[in-house]
């Protein structure tokens, strides 16, 4: 059984917002949208978004970290939004794992975002509906769209190839292999909620350096014997 | 609901895809844009492009927010007659009123005297024609805007490698092992540098962020050092005082490929002191850097001619020529003026510890020796020397406006290239590249005219607006040694000044100094709020009169698509087009996109009507230039040349029959040529085919080691990249610099510096790189400002530019300032509360926001995210007037008067660069009666006629809906 999902590698998320704006460009417009936005050139505007970036800062000065955290529906394997609707308007896709809600039978009754343990269902202000990230259900199966951007809006966009998207039941996968390689990791697996998105953590190179390689024999400073030695001024005048 | 997939997208309506080029910011990707029923649907990254590979930032993803902003201007406008200048009250006009009453005042202004004509644009990657079009004017007062953002990288870098980071060369991340990111740099190569840190990094690379912020891409740096703002060059001079010591350097490069081994006359008697020795050659043509300097030869302990075969050059050592002139090789002097810049005394300027500082030499030194690439390249040296490889020493750096931004950036940047050059990563796989048609010589051929008698009536300028000083008598000044250009550009104040000075142009017309303007024609720059020091102030001048009731600058003329804090000062609005709506080149004659591996420009080809009246400020220049019969619009019978702006494209050359036009791809008849051909009529349509742009991948052989590859420098020549075929010795030690000091001491009898400007002149114009306190710190007391203040530039924002933009503006609706917990209690500012910054230039009152990766000496905020009331679109009570702040109000655009003079810009004393960061502030809580506003405000913009002014408090964008929903044409 498939289940689809995107896997986020942290260790390169520069958190610039590209999957945000690309997520929303695509999907108002898209099956899921509209996607409004209240006071869009006033006071305090906030609308719709399916995926939002995070910024936040760990440790103290000069050992800080700062973590770009992007977030979208995670599409459960065992999804606690799904039961809580009491209209069978959230539902989980038996061919490949997608969460989705369907607006017409939607009543805006929240008890899914309640549910959600991730707080990435939103309500739509405007049409009094829930929504949220649908995997580009509507991309990733139009045949008319190439083959190779038929993939989320957020994974094509990303300047950092951060976003990857995949079948992670299927173990070949690029995204099985990279949370396998890459020490995947699922949010808040105390929940039991099995998301199918993961995250791949920072990796910190460093370089070690031998104190031999600091005085090797090739030092060019070797051809620098700068204080010429002249015919007066040898060793022989120094040794008594 | 429908089923999702039930219908193709493609069938929603009518659906189309055009190929063009972002300009979300200045970084040009390649963008697709779907539209459906007229309407942008989608705009997705070109997989095809070379700049972007299909990916797209925040910025190119939320076009559509600009393309229907409700900022937009539509209607060409004219201050109402009997308002008052800023008080945006205007009348609408046709466009052929505007062409009318534009000929008649700029063709008086040109017959009589066409400096009073002044032209300054923003960042609006159309500098070849906007400069064209100023040069034909005949006025010298022409600049884009790199003098106040980074013309300290350009010029730094371009006088010491012949080349420089962003449009003209970069880190060649693909193969570099260690990468050092230094100061601020998100926004200069925008999607390019975030594909390549992000292989860099996972092809197991080190990167290191050198900032006093860990934001943006520092974060994911595997290491951050934390670094006081203003003191990077005392970090670059220990770290190559350390390279040294240790003799962590690569020899032969520095040999072969840089005037390190070159011989400096040291007798303090002559005229030549501080200059290379040379010997008698007869003049070659075509010749800028003549090879007859001379090397110390190790075996024979005599002097000989640079390069001279099967000869090495001491580095170190004091000889004596046969005449007896005491002469040191350049290298020599550059030890001995890093010897007390060691890591102990860097560690007490920069903050960041001495071990560090050496840790960071040694970790540089040795991926560049040890970790050296080979590639199987056979190539050719212009001194004949045939190579079976190419080697690199795989440490890049990167580094943009943080560094460039200070007054003493000029030096920082020449020390910092100097210590990349230790290192021989220059134009070497895993260090700097270079991008056609970089490199060029040292320093580029383009000048200025050197007098005032350079500007004549109804006559083209003499000379480009802008150049490249190589000595003393290329300074663009008069007799007495004082500017001809109304910025003083040029001039003894900033003589390297490649850019020009914009951020002084209001100032000094302002005051009449150097003298008045009559018109002033300011295009898609905001210098009224962002763009320019001293916000308040310069508003103010903008509206000032004369004792009688004139304005102090008679005319102003704004071109811009959208209602900025500028236009409201307008005499004359101009609505430009956005980039989805025009014709446009990123050409070769000015910044185009090349990549590592060749020449690269592109094109902008309309993919929706113009909105309203809009008009692209191209065409407007076009048919100005006609009407106003400039030399190259119209030809002898005085008849017009170009149709339009896409004719001129195609059939303007740069001499007649030169074969070099704005486009370098498919010239020729057929388009069978490229580079160098004549007009072909298909041009734009060959371009359209391939996706928008040229790429001309060069041979293997001719990608590397370009400042000294015979090949290539043969092939710029023929295509007419450069004039030279010549080796670009990089000049570790700077002879121009030395040339403009020893005027500066009296010593040649070049033109001399005006009295008061001596000293200036020989302290800065060092021809080694030093170490000096940014001037403002030096004139301002420290302990009463004892913090820095910076901006860094977020990378969902492009300046000012995105306020207007309701998707973006979700992430960025105001600003805060970022402070040290630490920093903030010992001031008693809670996290989350108003407070104020105050410089000895002015306050401002700001939200702040404690933050650990802020080094705590260092207070900062977001650029440009603060707005005036009612601008950009924005209803007066928009988070961004409301609790969104500049810091522009804290930094002026002139020093205090000092014994160099009364109003020297706050800029470098080399190139003009404006000093953003070297302000000095402190900061303290804002009172309990205070009102939650930020500080200062100004008086609400009015929206301009032709805007849309009523936009639903829910709006919800969908294509092909939109013309409906909003209630208007789009
Ligand atoms: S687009 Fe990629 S790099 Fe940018 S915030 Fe999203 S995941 Fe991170
Ligand atoms: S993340 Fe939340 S909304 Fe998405 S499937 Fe899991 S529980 Fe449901
Ligand atoms: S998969 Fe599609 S809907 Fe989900 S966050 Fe990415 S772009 Fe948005």
């Amino acid at each position: 059984m498939t289940q689809l999902a995107l896997v986020i590698d942290l260790n390169v998320c520069v958190g610039c917002h590209a999957c945000v704006t690309s997520c929303k460009q695509w999907n108002t417009s898209g099956w899921a949208g509209p996607m409004a936005d209240f006071n869009p050139y006033g006071a305090d505007p906030t609308g719709t978004f399916f995926n939002r970036v995070q910024t936040f800062e760990v440790g103290e000065f000069p050992h800080t970290q700062t973590v770009h955290f992007p977030k979208s529906c995670l599409h459960c394997e065992d999804p606690p939004c799904v039961p809580v609707c009491p209209t069978g308007a959230s539902y989980k896709r038996k061919e490949d794992g997608i969460v989705l809600v369907d607006y017409d039978k939607c009543i805006g009754c929240k008890y899914c975002s309640w549910a959600c343990p991730y707080g990435v269902r939103e309500l739509d202000e405007a049409q009094k509906v829930m929504k949220k990230c649908t995997l580009c259900v509507d991309r990733i199966y139009d045949q008319t769209i190439p083959e190779d951007r038929r993939k989320p809006a957020c994974v094509i966009a990303c300047p950092t190839s951060a976003r990857l998207f995949g079948d992670v039941h299927d173990p070949d996968s690029e995204v099985s292999v990279a949370i396998r390689e890459a020490g995947g990791y699922a949010l808040m697996p105390e929940w039991g909620t099995r998301p199918a998105n993961h995250y791949l953590p920072r990796r910190r190179t460093a370089i070690r350096i031998h104190p031999d390689e600091l005085v090797r024999a090739d030092n060019p400073l070797t051809k620098e014997d700068v204080a010429l030695p002249s015919a007066d001024n040898t060793l022989e005048d120094a040794i008594m | 609901m429908e089923l999702p997939g039930t219908r193709p997208d493609q069938d929603l309506g009518r659906h189309e895809v055009k190929t063009t080029t972002c300009y979300m910011c200045a970084c040009r990707c390649g963008i697709r844009v779907h539209l459906r029923d007229g309407e942008v649907r989608f705009i997705e990254g070109n997989p095809d492009h070379p700049l972007n590979r299909g990916v797209l930032c925040a910025k190119g993803s939320s076009g559509i927010m600009k393309q229907y902003s409700p900022a937009r201007l539509t209607r060409p406008l004219r201050r109402k007659a009997g308002a008052e200048r800023g008080a945006g009250e205007f009348e609408t006009i046709s466009w052929d009123t505007v062409f009318d009453l534009l000929a008649e005042r700029l063709g008086r202004i040109r017959a009589s005297d066409p400096k009073k004509f002044a032209l300054f644009t923003g960042r609006d990657q159309m500098q070849a024609l906007t400069g064209l079009f100023a040069r034909q004017f005949g006025t010298p007062n022409y600049a884009a805007h790199g003098g106040f953002c980074s013309v300290n990288m350009a010029a730094g870098m371009i006088y010491t490698i012949g080349g420089s980071f962003w449009e003209f060369g970069g880190p060649d991340l693909d193969r570099a092992k260690l990468f050092v990111m230094i100061g601020t740099a998100e926004d200069h190569h925008s999607n390019p540098l975030k594909i390549a840190i992000s292989q860099f990094k996972r092809n197991g690379g080190k990167f290191i962020s050198i900032n006093p912020v860990r934001t943006g891409y520092s974060a994911i740096a595997d290491e951050w050092v934390p670094i006081r703002p203003g003191t990077d060059g005392a970090l670059f001079l220990a770290l190559i005082h350390e390279l040294i010591r240790l003799g962590l350097y690569d020899r032969d490069f520095l040999t072969q490929y840089s005037n390190a081994a070159e011989l400096v006359n040291l007798d303090e008697g002559s005229s030549e002191y501080g200059m290379f020795v040379r010997f008698e050659v007869p003049p070659e043509e075509g010749c800028f850097d003549p090879q007859n300097k001379l090397w110390w030869d190790r075996e024979l302990n005599r002097p000989v001619g640079t390069h001279t075969p099967g000869v090495e050059p001491r580095l170190l050592g004091e000889f004596h020529l046969a005449d007896d002139t005491p002469v040191k090789p350049a290298f020599q002097l550059l030890k001995e003026r890093v010897e007390a810049y060691t890591p102990e005394w860097a560690a007490g300027i920069t903050g960041i510890p001495a071990e560090t500082i050496r840790r960071l030499a040694h970790e540089m030194g040795i991926t560049a020796r040890d970790r050296k690439i080979e590639l199987p390249i056979a190539w050719t040296d212009v001194w004949d020397n045939e190579h079976r490889t190419v080697v690199g020493n795989p440490v890049a750096f990167h580094a943009m406006r943080g560094l460039a931004a200070h007054s003493n950036g000029f030096q920082t940047i020449r020390a910092m290239s100097i210590l990349m050059t230790l290192l021989g990563t220059i134009d070497r796989p895993g260090g700097f590249r270079h991008k056609a048609p970089f490199p060029r010589p040292i320093p580029p051929c383009a000048k200025t005219p050197n007098g005032p008698e350079g500007v004549r009536p109804d006559m083209p300028l003499d000379g480009m607006p802008l150049g490249w000083p190589a000595d003393p008598d290329d300074l663009f000044v008069d007799a007495a040694g004082e500017p001809v250009r109304i910025d003083k550009g040029f001039s003894w104040e900033y003589p390297l000044s490649a850019h020009g000075l914009m951020h002084n142009v209001i100032t000094n017309a302002w005051r009449g100094d150097p003298y008045r303007l009559d018109t002033l024609l300011i295009f898609m720059a905001n210098m009224a709020w962002n763009s320019t020091m001293n916000t308040a102030e310069v508003r103010r001048m903008l509206a000032d009169k004369d004792e009688d009731g004139e304005y102090r600058i008679p005319f102003l003329v704004v071109a811009d698509a959208f209602h900025s804090e500028m236009t409201a000062f307008a005499d004359l609005v101009l609505p430009d087009t956005t980039y989805l709506e025009r014709h446009d080149v990123m050409s070769m004659l000015d910044r185009p996109i090349s990549e590592f591996d060749g020449p690269v420009d592109s094109v902008r080809i309309p993919v929706v009507e113009p909105t309203g009246e809009c008009k692209p400020f191209q065409e407007v220049l076009i048919e100005l230039g006609s009407r106003l019969k400039f030399p190259a619009f119209v030809d002898k019978q005085g008849k017009r040349k170009f149709r339009d702006y896409p004719d001129f494209i195609v059939n303007y050359e740069t001499a007649p029959g030169s074969g070099i036009g704005f486009l370098s791809g498919w010239r020729g008849r057929g388009g069978e040529k490229f580079l160098r051909g004549e007009p072909n009529p298909r041009q734009w349509e060959m371009y359209a085919r391939n996706g928008g742009y040229y790429h001309h991948e060069l041979p293997r052989s001719y990608q590397y080691m370009r400042n000294w590859n015979k090949g290539y420098l043969t092939w710029a020549r023929a295509h007419g990249l450069t004039r030279y075929a010549e080796p670009i010795n990089i000049h570790v030690y700077s002879e121009v610099l030395q040339k403009f000091r020893l005027a500066a001491q009296g010593r040649t009898d070049t033109r001399q510096p005006p009295d008061r400007l001596r000293k200036r002149v020989e302290t800065y114009c060092d021809p080694l790189p030093f170490y000096h306190e940014p001037l403002e710190s030096q004139l301002t007391d420290t302990r009463r400002y004892p913090l820095n203040a910076v901006t860094q530039r977020p990378m969902a924002m492009y300046h000012s530019w995105d306020s207007q933009n309701a998707w973006l503006r979700q992430i960025h609706a105001h600003n805060h300032l970022y402070i040290h917990p630490k920093t903030a209690a010992a001031a008693g500012i809670a996290d989350g509360a108003w407070m104020w910054v105050e410089s000895r230039w002015g306050r401002v009152r700001c939200l702040a926001c404690h933050s650990e990766s802020t080094e705590p000496g260092t207070v900062w905020t977001w650029n440009a995210i603060g707005k005036a009331k009612g601008a950009w679109g924005l209803a007066p009570d928009a988070n961004e007037s409301s609790k969104g702040f500049l810091l522009n109000h804290l930094i002026s655009e002139e020093l205090p008067p000092h014994d160099a003079g009364e109003h020297l810009s706050n800029s470098d004393p080399i190139t003009g660069q404006a000093a953003w960061y070297d302000v000095r502030v402190r900061v303290y809580p804002a009172g309990p009666d205070e009102p939650a506003e930020s500080f200062p405000q100004f008086a609400a913009m009015k929206p301009a006629p032709g805007m849309t002014t009523a936009r639903p408090k829910w709006f919800a964008y969908v294509a092909g809906k939109f013309a409906g929903a909003s209630g208007k044409e789009p």
